[in-house]
């Protein structure tokens, strides 16, 4: 090092005020924005939303464009090949793929959503009441839990589509009677944990209400979670959508989902296979989209996973 | 240790006393009766199968002596095949299902095992992608599109294996693999995330700064205790496998018992539905307890005492 | 005395995320023969990294090797294979780490733990090392040790871990022992235990200890020699006197300020304002200087060469410059009382 360059002045001291405002290094960012940053850096789960976004815009404008509908029957015109006319070819009644593969979008978002949503609302009640009271409260209730638990989530499912009558709701609802449960036990960790953290003793200290502190001060710290587990609940949800109509316990006919699709390919796999493709390459493409998105949401709100 | 076991047997019990008595009044609340369906009986006739199966008694004494028939693993016969019990129906079906499971596990362990430290030890290189890749793929692809693709591939195209039935060991191998695939894809991800901390531990610098090699500490050290959140999953694998064969033995036309299931449900055979229900959740239950007395070995840290829930 | 290990120049830094983190910066010192050298920093100086590295256990990549040398029976470390390092690391050097809840393998019995080094490097049978566990676990005062030897961590009390660790790194005899603040996460009772047991051990093998540590109550209680170091780099080096009655760092002063004393009753302690600098992008000049109350321009620019106060003690800092105002250390950074001549 050059030390001849260094003069007398340079030994005035530094003024002490330079300390007193304690710098703060880098922006001071809150924890969801910091997440966003961090989820907006994978580019595989922007890639699985782009998709996601996709596939729903084409589930209410993939039927009018193609200028085909999903129910008419044509049997002159079965099991055609993809063609200008028919994008996706025809299935074995002669009706449209490609119509029938939005439609069947359409079914299997909302429900994947809508199983979703009602495993989320009934979840975060269970879960945060059992978690906030604790003690005989909780016991209690996640002992009932434990014992749903213990039953095979998709043969409760059959069991109950024998009994109740076929339809979209039928089957929404029995997805939903043992779903969840998952949700209400991650809620009821997460507040358990957050129970004992400060803020929530200090706001209690200053008198604030027991449903007040559950929902303004518990549940949205709670989020990050059950966001994951949302996300990851919706194709869980359109899988067993889709096994249930396999299995021929799915919506009935008219109405198309991708399962009942694949199901009716089935038959003629070995002749014309891209019946076939097309639902399950849809399926599967969601599925993938969900899990990519549930991974980096993960990663993205819990820093200290891999 | 016997406190333990007497404590999960009874709480086993508890459980099935539940489930048995939830899939009765489930099958009661069915609408319509097991013979109203399909050919129409005389009234007559209907009259006289409902009395040969107990159906005219009041619902406490059908509830009752369907209670004890089942603690004597007797459900009757089956309302569609006449002239079969349900209990033979299971015994007949259940060897395929145990064969096909059992493969399917095994595959699911020790590939699903094996890619996960694969991963792991490449960390962010070209195996790791590999590996996961794979993994995420064979989350998202349900396990009948999976099964439908390789009978598409392997017997319809290359003709390599048989498309369907259950023969010979290599009519095993196309339905384990579908059956085995997203347990296996779970495995790798839950292996390899769980491996990555392991390998960040303490305890591995320790065993490093021993002079040991990295082949000693990898498997010496990190793998057994990298390995215990895939034991714990064993649990929810064998649900995984066992509500995969409904579809898997339907696609590849085995008659194991969840083909047998799948079709009780569709012809509404109430008798072999609640039969295979039970015999289902008798065996998940008692394999989740195996499971646990599993985990309780491996890990030196789990004391298996009466005192306490787990 | 003979130098066991020389370390010069060494730097190290670690690739995160687009950005070089310069963990360690041209940092020299050497440990003689028996004794107890103290590398005293807080949380991100350099200190763990540095440690380690002597055993090359910094995990590379991410971490590499920018330059120096570390000099262990007259070879070069750093310059080793994998498997050279094998045969070096728990013979020769061994090491203990902070958190003995962590650091023991909890699916392993402690027998086993201490069996594995012994059968690596001196060739026993299972057997044989068996009994060596038996003895090693005795010499670290662990009460019945055929029984506990079975035993596995989780069984164990926290300073019993901490001595079962001890005993581990102590199976080989080996040359040097590592502690990486070896004391911090045990009650205050047993951490004088701990260095108790091992300035006894040190005594009985004659293994020279480089201790790890942020606590300079830590130091006076067991080192001979003190490398004081912050953000990257040794800034005062010196015999444990030297340090405590003669510091001319700002940094030691500030370090012996924060320090309780007992015979200072009612007076504050004084932290360190501000955080340590980041080594991502690390200052130009003297690593201290943002939270320096003596800093000069001069400091932010140039990093001051090190000035030989004595033939053990040398310190980095523009203050010792003769160009330089006169300072004085603060009341707060005098220890004992004793007349600080400056």
């Amino acid at each position: 090092m050059q030390r001849t360059e260094i003069k007398q002045s340079d030994f005035e001291a530094l003024p002490l005020d330079r300390m007193d405002a304690e710098k703060i290094a880098g922006e001071s960012t809150s924890y969801w924005k910091d997440a966003w940053r961090r989820f907006r850096k994978n580019k595989l789960a922007l890639a699985g939303v782009v998709v996601i976004i996709l596939l729903g815009i084409m589930a209410f404008i993939g039927g009018p464009i193609s200028g085909q509908n999903y129910y008419q029957n044509d049997l002159m015109n079965a099991n055609q090949k993809p063609s200008s006319e028919h994008w996706f070819g025809t299935d074995n009644l002669g009706r449209d793929v490609f119509a029938r593969t939005w439609y069947g979008a359409k079914i299997s978002l909302f429900i994947g959503l809508m199983a979703a949503l009602i495993d989320l609302i009934i979840g975060i009640i269970w879960g945060a009441v059992a978690g906030f009271f604790g003690g005989k409260v909780d016991e209690y209730m996640m002992r009932i839990a434990d014992i749903l638990y213990g039953v095979p989530y998709l043969l409760v499912v059959i069991l109950l589509m024998v009994i109740m009558p076929p339809g979209l709701w039928t089957l929404i609802i029995a997805m939903t009677i043992t779903g969840w449960i998952n949700m209400a036990r991650i809620v009821r960790g997460q507040v358990m944990q957050l129970r004992s953290e400060e803020y929530v003793m200090a706001s209690q200290s200053l008198g604030a209400s027991n449903s007040r502190l559950m929902f303004r001060h518990l549940v949205p710290n709670t989020m990050g979670p059950i966001l994951v587990t949302l996300t990851l609940t919706i194709p869980s949800a359109i899988f067993t959508e889709a096994f249930l109509s396999f299995l021929g316990l799915g919506v009935p006919a008219p109405l198309a989902s991708w399962g009942t699709m694949s199901s009716d390919a089935l038959g003629s796999l070995q002749y014309y296979p891209f019946q076939l493709f097309f639902p399950a390459f849809f399926i599967c493409l969601t599925m993938l989209a969900f899990n990519v998105i549930g991974d980096g949401m993960r990663d993205a709100l819990d820093p200290k996973g891999r | 240790m016997a406190r333990y076991l007497l404590k999960r047997i009874g709480f086993i019990l508890i459980s099935l006393f539940f489930i048995i008595s939830i899939t009765f009044i489930l099958m009661k609340a069915a609408p319509g009766g097991p013979f109203a369906s399909e050919r129409k009986l005389p009234p007559a006739i209907e009259q006289q199968m409902n009395e040969a199966y107990g159906l005219n008694d009041p619902i406490y004494k059908q509830y009752a002596d369907y209670l004890i028939n089942a603690v004597k693993f007797d459900f009757g016969p089956s309302f569609k095949y006449t002239g079969q019990e349900v209990t033979d129906i299971i015994s007949r079906s259940l060897p395929y299902s145990l064969i096909l499971g059992l493969e399917a596990i095994f595959l699911a362990l020790s590939i699903g095992v094996l890619l996960g430290v694969i991963a792991a030890l490449n960390h962010n290189k070209f195996g790791d992608y590999i590996a996961m890749v794979i993994a995420v793929l064979g989350i998202s692809v349900p396990s009948f599109i999976m099964a439908t693709i390789l009978q598409y591939i392997f017997a319809i195209k290359l003709q390599a294996l048989p498309v369907a039935r259950f023969e010979s060991f290599a009519h095993t191998i196309l339905p384990a693999v579908a059956l085995a695939t997203t347990p296996l894809a779970f495995i790798a991800r839950l292996m390899r995330s769980s491996m990555l901390e392991v390998l960040h531990a303490d305890y591995i610098k320790t065993a490093k700064s021993k002079g040991l090699n990295d082949r000693v500490v990898t498997y010496r050290h990190a793998l057994r205790n990298a390995i215990m959140p895939v034991v714990s999953y064993l649990g929810p694998l064998v649900v995984g496998i066992l509500t995969g064969s409904f579809i898997i033995e339907k696609i590849f036309g085995i008659p194991g018992l969840g083909n047998e299931f799948v079709v009780s449900v569709t012809n509404r055979d109430y008798t072999v539905i609640m039969g295979t229900t039970v015999f289902f959740s008798v065996l998940l239950l008692v394999s989740i307890l195996v499971v646990d007395l599993i985990y309780g070995f491996i890990d030196p840290r789990i004391k298996l005492s009466g005192k306490g829930s787990k | 005395m003979k130098k066991l290990l020389e370390v010069k120049d060494l730097s190290i830094s670690f690739d995160t995320y687009g950005a070089e983190v310069q963990a360690v910066r041209n940092i020299s010192f050497h440990l003689d023969e028996k004794e107890t050298l103290a590398i005293v920093g807080e949380s991100g100086s350099g200190k763990s990294v540095t440690a380690q590295s002597l055993m090359r256990l910094v995990p590379m990549p991410p971490g590499k090797f920018v330059g120096g040398s570390i000099i262990f029976d007259g070879e070069d470390i750093t310059q080793k294979s994998e498997k050279q390092m094998e045969s070096i690391r728990g013979k020769d050097i061994s090491m203990i780490f902070q958190d003995p809840m962590t650091s023991l393998n909890p699916t392993m019995t402690v027998g086993k733990q201490i069996a594995e080094g012994l059968i690596k490097h001196q060739n026993l049978s299972k057997k044989a090392a068996h009994d060596r566990g038996v003895e090693l676990l005795k010499l670290v005062g662990i009460p019945n040790p055929e029984a506990r030897i079975k035993q596995y961590p989780h069984q164990y009390s926290g300073g019993m871990r901490q001595r079962a660790m001890i005993a581990i790194a102590l199976a080989c005899n080996p040359k040097i022992l590592i502690a990486d603040e070896p004391t911090t996460a045990l009650d205050v009772t047993i951490q004088a235990q701990i260095l108790d047991l091992m300035r006894e051990l040190q005594d009985k093998t004659g293994t020279a200890i480089i201790l790890i540590t942020h606590d300079l109550g830590v130091v006076a209680n067991a080192a001979s020699r003190v490398a004081v170091m912050y953000g990257g780099k040794i800034v005062e080096t010196g015999t444990v006197d030297e340090i405590f009655y003669n510091p001319k760092h700002p940094y030691t002063w500030g370090l012996l300020g924060s320090m309780p004393k007992l015979d200072a009753e009612g007076e504050e302690l004084q932290a360190i304002p501000g955080s340590p600098p980041d080594l991502a992008d690390p200052p130009k000049g003297c690593p201290f200087v943002t939270r320096c109350p003596y800093a000069m321009k001069v400091c932010e620019q140039h990093m001051p060469d090190y000035k030989e106060l004595s033939s053990t003690q040398k310190t980095a800092c523009w203050l010792l410059d003769e160009r330089a105002p006169d300072v004085e250390p603060p009341e707060s950074a005098i220890v004992g009382g004793t007349e600080v001549h400056g």
